[in-house]
């Protein structure tokens, strides 16, 4: 035991004293108050507080009535949630401790728990983070009005859980009514965090703005938003000073620039602002000027005809950015004006050039003085020459996505974005670790450099954007090329794949990616198989989601019961059939097995295939608030038998 | 039981089924391969005319364009807004027209009104898609190479890049294509 206790935090309490070890071998220490001795639970194999549990304190024979006021303390030092969901498995009073000290809950599908449970269980809780719609929906593959409705939850923690503070939502529809409950319930909210989120308006802006007199951050990302324009951002009061993060990059309308100086001028604290296009070049320079402080900017349009006056003290006012750490927006930027940017340069970890039409000439420069960047946004205008330049200039970079600038698909193409690019950012980057590439062509070679040079890859999601690409100088399919990413690439997470793949590639998945979570597949594969060793082998396996494929039933039933252990399926125009989809339904109780069908056969045969299926785990049973065209056994039990008879 | 994989129908057809590989590959996992029967093509936006695609990848630019897939690329819908509006913009401000070429797996966009006469067009374009053009001359078009560059007007008549005056051209023109081998010919000497 000597020697074991490496870093401990050492907590004076009324009864006796507590340690609380985060080092690499004890899990917890703890003194009992009378008599005084110390337990040392060894950790059983990981670091983590979630090997702890009722079996391991019995074993130990002591008196388990640790003082629920030391555990409230020593739970305090637990923000992990993993941790504290361990904590709270290992009795009834240790459930009910932890419980009432969470305060902050993540709910990654809004549909795995009811909103009640959720406020009942945690009441203390300042801070919810919840994702509705799957993923695919970014795409418009998941139909309007499926679902993921916001105000179940805001109604349910008004109701129980009005400390409230911090909100984010992901794909969810937000209406103006949800804006409105928020600012009227939660009388200490700070931070409001919308990414693709729709169904609200300016008007519900201006309920928050006018409400939370204590915001923090008000962020939209990427949201659809109704914009009825109006006077939303004059809304916030004279009294509002606490404003560290404003985001209102994807509304449409101008707000009036008097506004938005007031506000900047009374928010000493604001760190990030993203505008939205409608503010003008000629705007960004006073308002840049009132906040020299920002850490992150977003700018507006960066096209208007300046004079040289203008330009100046709008470089100037860039050069007093001395603490920018992120630079995006830069919609519409004229070549001449980039120069404007190099004083920041310099200081950045993070670039989004992906709303920047900008040839790759004129980027050159710009990278070049980019040496600390760590994130790279950019669109495939960079071409393959640019990016050999961040290759050699971005030393530090960790992230990179290439997003294609004709959006409409192949047709649209203006570069050809070719596998050169990614290969010499996997030699120049060591500490390259997330990839997000669009393109139109790659080779299995490529694939093996990358792989070779990069085994510290975390998360690869390659997108050769013509469906069923062979390796373009082998002709042959990107099997191999896939395979010595999964192969090299231990810590792999999240991983998409493209181009020709036979169920090869996918036995290949299966076999090396047992740290893979995420997985995206289309237009791939041959069978069956292709499922099967991805259910089968994948340990690790959360989320995965397919669309036209050619596979169906069998390997879906046969694997039945690794659905359970994951968050979600989605597979869309596959082959799928309305009958395994009514066998697979009672087969997993824990399972909602939707099937999202919008020009369904009358009669629903059992052979009829199922134009969508999204099968996630979840405590809450069917939900109550599906649209007409989700089925589920639990909905529609008859189906299939008789239209006539449905009503 | 209800056996929901095979459909005695369907296992004649095995040899029409459609293959997702390229003519003439071989398919390892052919013997473990469960058909299933109930999988119906024409719910995939790629039936035939996938095979019909040369190794090469080539998109013949004079044939229908591709059917939008839903949702293909995968880029979010808030993105792809944005990028259209801006196309839109920018359409205004020059004359861009698209330029393909015959063999090439990319176009290309080119802003007609920074070019002042025919001569700097061509060779723009040969940098860029790596070719030379020969020489033209009014009667017989272009001689001495297998390019031939030419451009859809107002009326969709495909033309001869040359033969009109330079101002008439950059107000007509609506895309350019360098044609290849016989398709070039055709043009060359008839106009």
């Amino acid at each position: 035991i000597a020697g074991v206790l490496t870093w401990a935090t050492l907590l004076k309490v009324s009864h006796g004293h507590c340690l609380l070890c985060f080092s690499c071998l004890v899990t917890l220490v703890f003194v009992s108050p009378l008599p005084q001795f110390i337990y040392i639970i060894p950790k059983p194999s990981s670091f983590r507080l979630r090997s702890l549990t009722s079996n391991h304190i019995s074993n130990l024979s002591m008196d388990l009535r640790l003082p629920s006021k030391v555990l409230e303390h020593i739970l305090s030092f637990v923000d992990s949630n993993e941790d504290r969901n361990s904590v709270s498995l290992v009795c009834k009073s240790w459930f009910e401790t932890e419980r009432r000290t969470r305060k902050r809950v993540f709910v990654r599908n809004c549909y795995a728990v009811t909103p009640e449970a959720v406020a009942r269980r945690f009441p203390e809780t300042r801070s919810l983070t919840l994702k509705g719609k799957p993923h695919f929906a970014d795409y418009n593959l998941v139909p309007d009005g499926w679902g993921g409705y916001a105000w179940p939850w805001i109604e349910a923690m008004a109701a129980k859980c009005p400390s409230l503070e911090e909100l984010r939502l992901k794909r969810m529809v937000v209406t103006d009514e949800c804006l409105e409950k928020i600012a009227a319930s939660f009388k200490d909210f700070k931070v409001l965090v919308l990414t693709s989120c729709e169904g609200f308006s300016t008007d519900g802006l201006a309920a928050i703005a006018v409400a939370c007199r204590n915001l923090r951050e008000l962020e939209l990302r990427e949201c659809i938003v109704e914009d009825i324009g109006g006077d939303w951002l004059s809304y916030f009061p004279e009294t509002l000073t606490s404003l560290v993060s404003l985001d209102f990059s994807c509304l449409d309308s101008e707000v009036k620039l008097s506004d938005l100086e007031r506000l900047l001028s009374r928010s000493p604290n604001l760190k990030s602002l993203k505008l939205n296009r409608a503010v003008s070049l000629d705007a960004l320079g006073s308002l840049l000027r009132l906040a020299p402080q920002l850490v992150e900017l977003g700018t507006g349009s960066f096209s208007d005809k300046l004079d040289q006056e203008a330009v100046a003290k709008l470089s100037q006012a860039f050069s007093e950015l001395k603490e920018l750490k992120s630079l995006s927006g830069l919609w519409d930027v004229l070549p001449e004006y980039i120069p404007l940017l190099y004083s920041v340069c310099p200081g950045l970890t993070s670039l989004n050039l992906s709303y920047a039409t900008v040839q790759m000439s004129d980027l050159v420069e710009l990278i070049t003085g980019c040496s600390n960047l760590q994130k790279l946004w950019v669109m495939d205008l960079i071409e393959d020459k640019g990016l050999e330049v961040v290759a050699s200039s971005c030393k530090e970079l960790r992230e990179l996505r290439v997003f294609p600038s004709g959006a409409e698909g192949l047709n649209d193409t203006n570069v050809a974005m070719t596998e050169q690019g990614l290969v010499s950012v996997s030699e120049g980057c060591p500490n390259l670790e997330s990839v997000l590439y669009f393109c139109v062509q790659f080779t299995n070679a490529a694939m093996v450099t990358i792989a070779r040079n990069r085994p510290n890859l975390t998360c690869f999601r390659l997108c050769v954007m013509e469906p069923f690409a062979p390796d373009h100088k082998t002709q042959q399919p990107l099997d191999e090329g896939f395979k010595a990413i999964v192969e090299r690439c231990k810590d792999l997470q999240r991983l998409s794949v493209s181009g020709l793949l036979t169920d090869k590639a996918f036995e290949y998945i299966g076999t090396h990616g047992k740290k893979l979570r995420m997985l995206s597949i289309a237009f791939a594969g041959d069978s069956d198989l292709m499922l099967h060793h991805l259910l089968s082998g994948c340990e690790s396996l959360n989320k995965l989601e397919i669309r036209d494929c050619p596979f169906g039933d069998t390997a879906l039933l046969e694997n039945a019961a690794k659905l359970e252990t994951m968050r979600s399926l989605w597979m869309s125009s596959c082959c799928v059939s309305f009958g395994a989809c009514k066998l697979l339904s009672p087969k997993m109780p824990k399972l909602n097995v939707e099937v999202i069908d919008e020009h369904p056969l009358e009669t629903r045969p059992d052979s009829s295939p199922v134009e969508r299926i999204y099968i996630y785990r979840t405590l809450a049973g069917p939900r109550l608030d599906m649209p007409e065209f989700v089925w589920t056994i639990q909905k529609n039990p008859e189906i299939g038998v008789s239209h006539l008879a449905i009503k | 039981m209800e056996n929901v994989g095979v459909c005695d129908e369907f296992v004649n057809l095995k040899a029409t089924e459609l293959r997702l590989g390229l003519p003439g590959t071989e398919d390892g996992g052919e013997e473990e391969r469960q058909k299933v029967s109930c999988c119906k093509s024409n719910k995939r936006a790629f039936p035939e005319t996938e095979k019909d695609i040369e190794s090469t990848g080539k998109t013949e630019t004079a044939s229908p364009p591709k059917a939008q897939i839903v949702g293909w690329p995968p880029v979010r819908s808030y993105r792809k807004n944005n990028i259209q509006t801006k196309k839109n913009e920018s359409e205004g401000q020059g004359m861009y027209v698209k330029v393909s070429m015959d063999g090439a797996p990319y176009l290309r966009k080119i802003d007609l009104t920074v070019y002042k006469q025919y001569p700097e067009l061509m060779k723009s374009l040969e940098n860029m898609f790596k070719f030379s053009v020969g020489e033209y001359c009014e009667r017989e078009g272009y001689k001495g190479s297998e390019f031939v560059p030419t451009y859809e007007d107002k009326d969709g008549d495909w033309m001869l890049v040359g033969d009109v005056p330079w101002e008439m051209f950059v107000s007509s023109c609506k895309r350019l294509r360098i044609m290849k081998g016989s398709e070039a010919k055709g043009l060359g000497c008839g106009v």
